[in-house]
Parts: structure tokens; C-alpha cells; sequence
């Protein structure tokens, strides 16, 4: 199941980045929130819970902790909380994150 | 470490009145959102959005005065600033880009604002059911619009973003409300009062008229709720209407139960919490100026108890002008008239208040809801798992998270601490007085042990 | 026996009080557990879950002993607390290691240990290894970390479920739990037995009563004249988000429980009853874990947490009859998980003093010399 956007764009924008999205290069406005970025692009889940559920973003303003998804290789990340930036590489999460990788100076 | 007379704790219309009142008449003011851009999530993106639109309304617009007002140098703004620790010595420790900060002051006004009130049925947290601000967010700050959405719920959120829709032209497929007639009759003790705010009735009016005319389909004093996922990722709507079971498929399910007090930073550090019976929601407990049982922390806007945008705004004002009044910045004349100005319109505002918690008040089925429902979305705990813990004799709040681990998530008990509080109170033979507010603690966001761990503590 | 007549009271409704009423409800006797507030002090909120051997009892033969008693109890204990209860807390005892930034702490706790070794004959063991030998095991290990030591004994339980498997294990042996029950007074009958009265006024007559309400145990010994002092400790601990991945080590500052998240703890502070968390501690407390494993660095810390330790004048535990008010019993230590195994077995024995009672002389407040 790979549902379609439940959004419309309305608003056109001028400024676009580019970043891989669960797999795919796709555009966003700059400026725009990831999570909102990944709404306009899919109607699918986010991430998998650690018991397999699908959830998706919820609130938009960091409060539920759903809209979590893998940003460059950082696990368990609020994408509502952060903008697009170019060459992003997004992933879901799906279920329990790794102990990760080591933070440079 | 950063010096400051005053930090401001959110940027919306209680925070940015707050910093723009002191700022003028001489203060520092230490600025500090967790969004990206100021305006809260009532004037969100309203910079932006400032030219193009006109679906949001004169009241969203009318955010820019504020906006332009805290571009002053004694303003210091910083946004996607995450606050995750206040201490009673006035110290904040807040993260940007990756590192945490710590900032002093004199003086600290907490403007936290509001958080939707969690509106748990089963099926909730499926990808599909969103929530109606998390709607409103997205069109204002990233002009995506719903392609078709079905919107659940009760309260004056629901109606302002159908009529926002509307505008847009993507107007809801339908209305689902839980508000029964014996709200709207419970409400009508409070009306006479509530008319002192005509300007906000005459709006709501217009609001359901609009949704009238547009031939949204209204189904009221719904129950039963509950939400599916078809294999093709549409959202199958259940509920109960008129004593007939119904279904509405649809991409977007968009609910709303109202908004309640965000108080984790209040809880934290050391504020009292009173309960408050009406908003069934804790509110941190106030003078008429904001000020807190702790010396030099104030407290404005919709976190301290929900009466909407414009009242925040004067709130913060109101704490501003205290603070001012006590590091002798204003005089007591001006200290007395411009108080008296924004309380006589704060009586105004708040005039409408207890009619609309009364005419839009949570449903039990909200309250209590059926034990297959998911309460603590991220540990995934159904409100049958917390009923075989208060069987076990579990009474107290802390206990329960303890022994069944709701709360222990990554959202900190923001999604949960609501409904379970509610079920604990009807399972359990308790007054709302013996249950307390839960306490929280640092860091009231996640913050990682690399980032803590290069914090200098001088 | 009614509601108002037990026969043995407990009073406070933590590991110590919960274990041994789990001990006594199996010898046949008829137990009430009268517990405090959800929003007292509480130390057991706080545990950490550890059934931890190395580095007790070195300047305390007896403990030394009795911690080696206890941590070879606790599988039956273990097995025992699953068949009542239906849960498994999770018991593992592979063996833990201390980590050390410090070469003069290091080489300073090995003495500690060896003469540890000597009190407990075989035992108690341990190995040491040097920094590079730790990281050879354990990839991943810090470069700060100039050694540890590991003792094979060592383990760790769900610390929560553990509290909720002693709360079912006790109901399901037909004792009672009273939650929100304060004991305000406590005097000795004239016919023998003591009368409690509640908070609400509610009298309670009973034959025994043990005081085990940790730091809320001060008044109530007071008036049944016992004499030892209790202080709080507090330390600080940092959870984190839960985590997919196994960490590779168990160690008493650094451990993972059994649901994925991650618990560092190990200071303290003297500081009353205060149990917020300090900026101080949380920030010496990541710096603890990043120095010890890198790969933590990223972890998110979801909660710091402050616990008040129950402290004797020693640090030892305090095994107490009262001489003035016969059956009356006051118990209280710091290490209510590891000696769990022991609180719901021997000490039955002891309070009711029958052939098999162990003996417990060593630890009675005599030794404070009051």
C-alpha cells in the first residue's frame, strides 16, 4: 500500500530543495518543515512503532513524538521540527532505534 | 552564560506582547521559541503569509503589529530554540543547533501557550487522523491543504478551520461534532454573560453559517467513534448518529477536542498546579499579574489558562508592565492606568469563556474511552492495560507510570497524562482533589547525552 | 483476623517492606503492608534494579556475607516472585563490571575488593583488566577508560516490574496493601501487641509490627525506642529513549533495562529530603556515559530523576528488635533489591525467632554505640 498525498499545494513556491525521500529524490520549498514536506509527497506512514504499528505525523508542533523519522543517519528525529535542506536523506523508522552512531567533535 | 533582565518562554501573542512591552521601556529581553518563526500557532507563519492570502481572516493578520513590534535591538530572538530546563534561580538551559545554552535573568515569563487536548477513540493513532491545528499549521506555514477531510470533534477550532478550508476552497467532505443538546442547553446559564463578547459570538455565528451555506453535511451528538485504514490507505470513519451506525471514508480525519495548558515547565519548576473543573485541565496558580509562588517567574497567555489569542496578548502585557513597575521603569501612574485599560478589557474578552467550555465540553466517551483504545501512544497502552493496574490497587498517578509505563515515552506524558487522569478519577473512587498534578522533570524535551555531557557548567 | 486486627503490620510498602511480607504470608502468617503517598519519597521509584556484589561489605565482613547470601538466593527468589505474580522480572546475573577514568580510583577500589575476597571466602571473585584489554572485549569502550573490574556474579533486574511483581506476589498470597496510609502513631499494649493509629484516626491492633518506611521510618522508631539515625542520600540518575540494540555491558552506573532504555546513575549528594535533579549531576552523568561509550553520545535522555537513598550512620543495613516494646522490628538498608532475596526468606525466620533463625547480631543498631 503506497497511499498518495492527502494534501494539495496550493501555494507555489520559488525556492526549492532537493533530498531522497524513504528512497526517492524528490523537491520542497525551502523553508518548509520535513514533516510537511513528506506530507505533500505521500499519504504513507512515517515510521513503524516497535510492535510494527504505522503511525504518521500528528500535531505538527512537536508535542506527539510521531513524525519521527531517520535524518542523515539520526535515528528517532521530529521531522515537524526541523526545515528541508538540500541533500537530506530521509528515512522511515521503524521500530526501536540503534545505539547510533558517534557524534563528531 | 547570557545575562538578560528578562527571558521570554514562547513567541506568541503573550510572548511577543510581553517582549515588546518591556523592551520599549528599557528592558533586555531574552526571546526563545522552539518553531521555526514567531506567531505561536495562532499568528503562525503570519510574516509569510502576509501578502498572499486572505483564507485565514483579519484576526490572523492582525498578528503582524505584534511581529513588527519585536523587531527592537533589545530584543534578542532566537527560534528553533528548545527550552528544556528553568531552575528557581532563573537559569534556563535551552538547546540550538545542537547545543545547549544557559541564560540568567531577573525575570522570567513563561508563554508556553497550549497543546491540543488529547482525543483518544480507537483507531486514533492511525497515519490518516491528524489532528485540526496540525491542519491549520500546514496550510499557514507550508500551503498544503487537505484533499479531502472528514473533521471530528467539539469546540471553536473546528468551525474556524472548516471555514478556513472553505476559503480555500477544499471544504471539509463533513462535520462529525460530539457537542449534544444537553450542552448546548447546559451552556445557555452562561450565555448572558458570554454576550459581553458579541464581537466573538457574531464571529462563531458566522463561522457555522458559512459552513452552513457551503453544504458541509453536519452530523451533532455523535458517539462511537472509531477509525479503520482500508488497504488503500483511506480512512473508514465509524460512528453512531441518531441511534444509526454510520461510516465516511476519507483520506484526512482531522479532530479536535479543544486545547489545553501546556505546563511542563510550569510543573517543573515548582509551580502549584490547581485543577481547573470547568477547562478539565491544570493551570498553574497565578495572581492577577502573573506572578508565580516563585520570586521573579511570571506566567502568561493560554499556559496558564485558556481564554484564547487576544487575551494572551494582554496577559503578557499585564506581566511586562509588573515587571516593569518593580525595576522602576514605569511609575505608578502609568502602572495603574495601563493595567486598568487592559483589565476592563480582559473582563470583555474572558466574558465568553465559561459558555464556550460548557457549550463545547469533552464527551465521556473522551473522558473514559473503551478499553481497547490506545492511551499512551508511545509505549502503545491501551486503557484496558491501566484498568488492570488500578485493579491491582495502583492509586496514585506516579505509581501508574511506574508499574504500567504510561508516560515513559518520548512525548513525556503530553499525548497520555490527560485521559489517564481522567480514567483513574472514574475508575477509582477518588476526589480530583487527591490526584496532583503529575511532576515533571528536566529535560522537559529529549535532549541527547552528548549534547548534555558538553554543557560547561560555570 | 480483621481489616483492624492483623496479625503482623508492615509499615511502608517498598522492596524492603513488600519482600518481607512475601517471606512471612509463606510461613503462614497474616501480613498487612500499610503504604505511604504516591508523591512520598519513595527510594524504591528510584532503584536501579541492580543484585550487585562487588565492592560490598570490604570494610564490613558481615555484609560481605551476607550480599554473597543474597545474591545466591535470588534465582529461587526470582522463580518464586514468577510462579505468584506471573511476572518475570527479568533476572540477569551474567556479571557486571565498575569502569574507571581515574587510575588511582582504580587501583584503589581493587584493594577494596581483595579484601572483599578475603571476608567471603570463594565466594566472591573478580578479574581486572586494563583499558586496552576492555576495549578488545567490549569494542566500543572509550578511550578515557583506563580499566575495570568484573565480577562474574553481578546482575541486574527489571527494577519497576520487580516492585510490581512483590505487589502481586503479595496479593496473591492473601496479604493486604493499604496505599495512602500514614501511620501517625505507634505505642506497646499493656497485654502485648501495639496499637497504630492512622492519619484518619483509624486505630490498628496488632501483634507485630516492622517498621520498614524507609526514610519515613525516623518518627515512628523514635517512639518505639529504637535509636538509629536514618539520613537521605540523594543520587541522580539520566534514562534514555529506548533503544533496539543491545548494550554489551552491565555495569552500577551504566545499564540497560530489559524494555531498551538506558540508566546511568552513581552519584550523591547530601542534601535533606531534596530530590530535584541538579544541572551539576545530569551534566556528570552524560559525561560519565559518553566517556565510558562513545556511541551513547546520541542517545536522548528522556528524564533525569533524583532518589533519596536510605542511609544508616554506616551504610549498612540495620536489623533491629526492640528490647523496650518486644515485637517491634525495625529494617532498613540501601540495597533493598540485592538483599530481596534474603528479606523474603531468612527474616522470616528471624522475626519469628525459630531454629532456623539466622543470626543477625552483627547488624543490630547496637553497633552504632548510642
Amino acid at each position: 500500500m503506497k497511499p498518495d498525498s492527502r494534501f494539495n499545494t496550493l501555494v507555489k513556491s520559488t525556492k526549492d530543495v532537493n533530498f531522497t525521500l524513504f528512497g526517492e529524490v524528490v523537491t520542497a520549498p525551502k523553508g518548509s518543515t520535513l514533516a510537511a514536506a513528506i506530507l505533500s509527497h505521500s499519504g504513507d506512514a512515517f515510521r513503524q512503532t516497535e510492535t510494527g504499528a504505522l503511525r504518521s505525523a500528528f500535531c505538527m508542533m512537536g508535542v506527539c513524538f510521531e513524525c519521527l523519522v531517520e535524518v542523515n543517519g539520526n535515528p528517532n528525529t521530529q521531522s515537524c521540527m526541523i526545515l528541508v535542506e538540500d541533500k537530506m536523506v530521509v528515512k522511515r523508522q521503524v521500530g526501536l532505534r540503534q545505539i547510533g552512531i558517534c557524534e563528531n567533535d | 552564560m547570557t545575562n538578560y533582565d528578562i527571558i521570554i518562554i514562547g513567541a506568541g501573542p503573550a510572548g511577543m506582547s510581553a517582549a515588546s512591552v518591556a523592551a520599549y521601556a528599557g528592558l533586555d529581553v531574552l526571546l526563545l521559541d522552539e518553531q521555526p518563526d514567531v506567531g505561536g500557532k495562532v499568528y503562525r507563519n503570519v510574516k509569510q503569509n502576509d501578502s498572499k492570502q486572505n483564507w485565514f481572516g483579519s484576526d490572523y493578520s492582525s498578528g503582524m503589529h505584534l511581529v513588527n513590534a519585536i523587531n527592537c535591538n533589545r530584543i534578542t530572538k532566537y527560534f528553533r530554540a528548545t527550552v528544556w530546563r528553568v531552575e528557581k534561580n532563573k537559569r534556563v538551559i535551552w538547546s540550538h543547533n545542537g547545543e545547549s545554552k544557559i541564560s540568567t535573568a531577573s525575570n522570567i515569563v513563561l508563554a508556553t501557550g497550549a497543546q491540543e487536548r488529547p482525543f483518544p477513540f480507537p483507531g486514533w493513532t492511525l497515519p490518516g487522523v491528524m489532528t485540526v491545528g496540525s491542519a491549520q499549521i500546514l496550510m499557514k506555514s507550508s500551503g498544503i491543504f487537505p484533499k479531502e477531510a472528514v473533521l471530528v470533534g467539539s469546540g471553536p477550532l473546528l468551525y474556524l478551520v472548516a471555514t478556513q478550508m472553505i476559503d480555500a476552497n477544499c471544504p471539509p467532505k463533513a462535520l462529525i461534532e460530539t457537542q449534544t443538546l444537553r450542552m448546548m442547553m447546559n451552556s445557555l446559564i452562561h450565555l448572558p454573560l458570554a454576550l459581553l463578547n458579541m464581537k466573538s459570538l457574531i464571529k462563531g455565528f458566522m463561522f457555522i453559517h458559512k459552513i452552513k451555506s457551503a453544504g458541509v453535511p453536519r452530523y451533532k451528538s455523535v458517539s462511537s467513534l472509531e477509525a479503520r485504514l482500508n488497504n488503500k490507505g483511506l480512512i473508514e470513519f465509524l460512528f453512531s448518529h441518531k441511534g444509526i451506525k454510520k461510516s465516511l471514508k476519507t483520506k484526512l480525519l482531522l479532530i479536535h477536542q479543544g486545547v489545553i495548558p501546556s505546563t511542563e515547565i510550569s510543573r517543573s519548576v515548582g509551580i502549584d498546579h490547581s485543577w481547573n473543573t470547568s477547562q478539565l485541565s491544570f493551570q498553574p496558580i497565578i495572581d492577577k499579574w502573573g506572578k508565580t509562588n516563585i520570586d521573579g517567574i511570571y506566567i502568561a497567555g493560554d499556559c496558564a489558562g485558556i481564554n484564547g489569542s487576544a487575551s494572551a496578548s494582554l496577559y503578557g502585557k499585564l506581566a511586562a508592565i509588573k515587571i516593569l513597575y518593580n525595576t522602576e521603569k514605569i511609575n505608578f501612574y502609568v502602572y495603574k492606568m495601563q493595567s486598568l485599560s487592559i483589565r476592563i478589557n480582559l473582563f470583555f474578552i474572558n466574558s465568553i469563556r465559561l459558555f464556550l467550555d460548557t457549550l463545547y465540553a469533552v464527551p465521556e466517551e473522551v473522558l473514559f474511552p473503551s478499553d481497547d483504545t490506545t492511551v499512551c501512544r508511545c509505549e502503545e497502552i491501551t486503557v484496558g492495560q491501566i484498568k488492570l493496574g488500578l485493579n491491582e490497587g495502583i492509586r496514585g498517578v506516579r505509581q501508574l507510570k511506574t508499574s504500567i509505563r504510561s508516560g515513559m515515552g518520548l512525548c513525556q506524558g503530553r499525548m497520555c497524562d490527560a485521559i489517564v487522569r481522567s480514567i483513574m478519577l472514574h475508575n477509582t473512587s477518588q476526589e480530583h482533589t487527591t490526584i496532583l498534578a503529575p511532576k515533571t522533570r528536566s529535560p522537559i524535551k529529549p535532549i541527547t547525552l552528548g549534547e548534555m555531557s558538553k554543557i560547561k557548567k560555570d | 483476623m480483621t481489616d483492624n486486627q492483623p496479625e503482623i503490620t508492615i509499615v511502608g510498602g517498598g522492596v524492603v517492606g513488600l519482600s518481607i511480607a512475601v517471606g512471612l504470608l509463606q510461613s503462614g502468617h497474616k501480613v498487612i503492608v500499610l503504604d505511604g503517598k504516591d508523591n512520598d519519597a519513595r527510594a524504591s521509584f528510584g532503584n536501579f534494579g541492580l543484585v550487585w556484589g562487588q565492592g560490598k561489605g570490604w570494610d564490613f565482613a558481615p555484609y560481605a556475607k551476607l550480599t554473597a547470601d543474597a545474591i545466591d538466593a535470588w534465582q529461587n527468589f526470582s522463580d518464586n516472585l514468577n510462579e505468584l505474580s506471573g511476572l518475570d522480572v527479568s533476572l540477569d546475573q551474567k556479571g557486571g563490571f565498575e569502569f574507571f577514568t581515574d587510575p588511582e580510583e582504580f587501583k584503589s577500589f581493587i584493594g577494596m575488593l581483595e579484601i572483599q575476597k578475603g571476608h567471603s571466602g570463594n565466594r566472591f571473585s573478580y578479574e581486572t583488566l586494563s583499558g586496552d584489554e576492555l576495549r578488545k572485549q567490549i569494542p566500543g569502550i572509550g578511550s578515557k577508560v583506563v580499566g575495570a573490574t568484573f565480577s562474574q556474579l553481578d546482575g541486574h533486574v527489571n527494577p519497576l516490574r520487580f516492585l510490581r511483581a512483590l505487589q502481586r506476589s503479595v496479593q496473591a498470597l492473601g496479604g493486604k496493601i493499604r496505599s495512602n496510609t500514614i501511620v501517625k502513631k505507634t505505642e506497646s499494649n499493656k497485654n502485648g501487641g501495639f496499637s497504630l493509629t492512622l492519619a484518619n484516626g483509624t486505630l490498628i491492633s496488632t501483634e507485630k509490627v516492622i517498621l520498614c518506611a524507609g526514610l519515613g521510618s525516623m518518627q515512628l522508631a523514635n517512639q518505639l525506642a529504637f535509636k538509629t539515625n536514618i539520613r537521605p542520600e540523594k543520587g541522580e540518575l539520566l534514562i534514555t529513549e529506548k533503544l533496539g540494540s543491545e548494550l554489551p555491558f552491565l555495569s552500577s552506573t551504566i545499564r540497560q533495562v530489559d524494555e531498551g532504555g538506558v540508566q546511568i546513575g552513581g552519584t550523591n549528594a547530601d542534601v535533606g529530603m531534596n530530590d530535584s535533579e541538579t544541572l551539576s549531576d545530569m551534566v556528570d552523568l552524560a559525561r560519565h556515559a559518553v566517556d565510558v561509550y562513545p556511541a551513547l553520545s546520541n542517545v536522548r535522555v528522556l528524564r533525569a530523576w533524583g532518589a533519596l537513598r536510605v542511609m544508616t550512620p554506616d551504610g549498612y543495613p540495620v536489623y533491629a528488635q526492640s528490647e523496650e516494646c518486644p515485637g517491634a522490628y525495625l529494617i532498613t538498608c540501601h540495597s533493598g533489591v540485592t538483599l530481596a532475596s534474603l528479606h523474603a526468606s531468612i527474616l522470616s525466620d528471624w522475626i519469628d525467632d525459630n531454629i532456623k533463625t539466622p543470626n543477625l547480631e552483627a547488624f543490630d543498631e547496637a553497633r552504632f554505640k548510642i
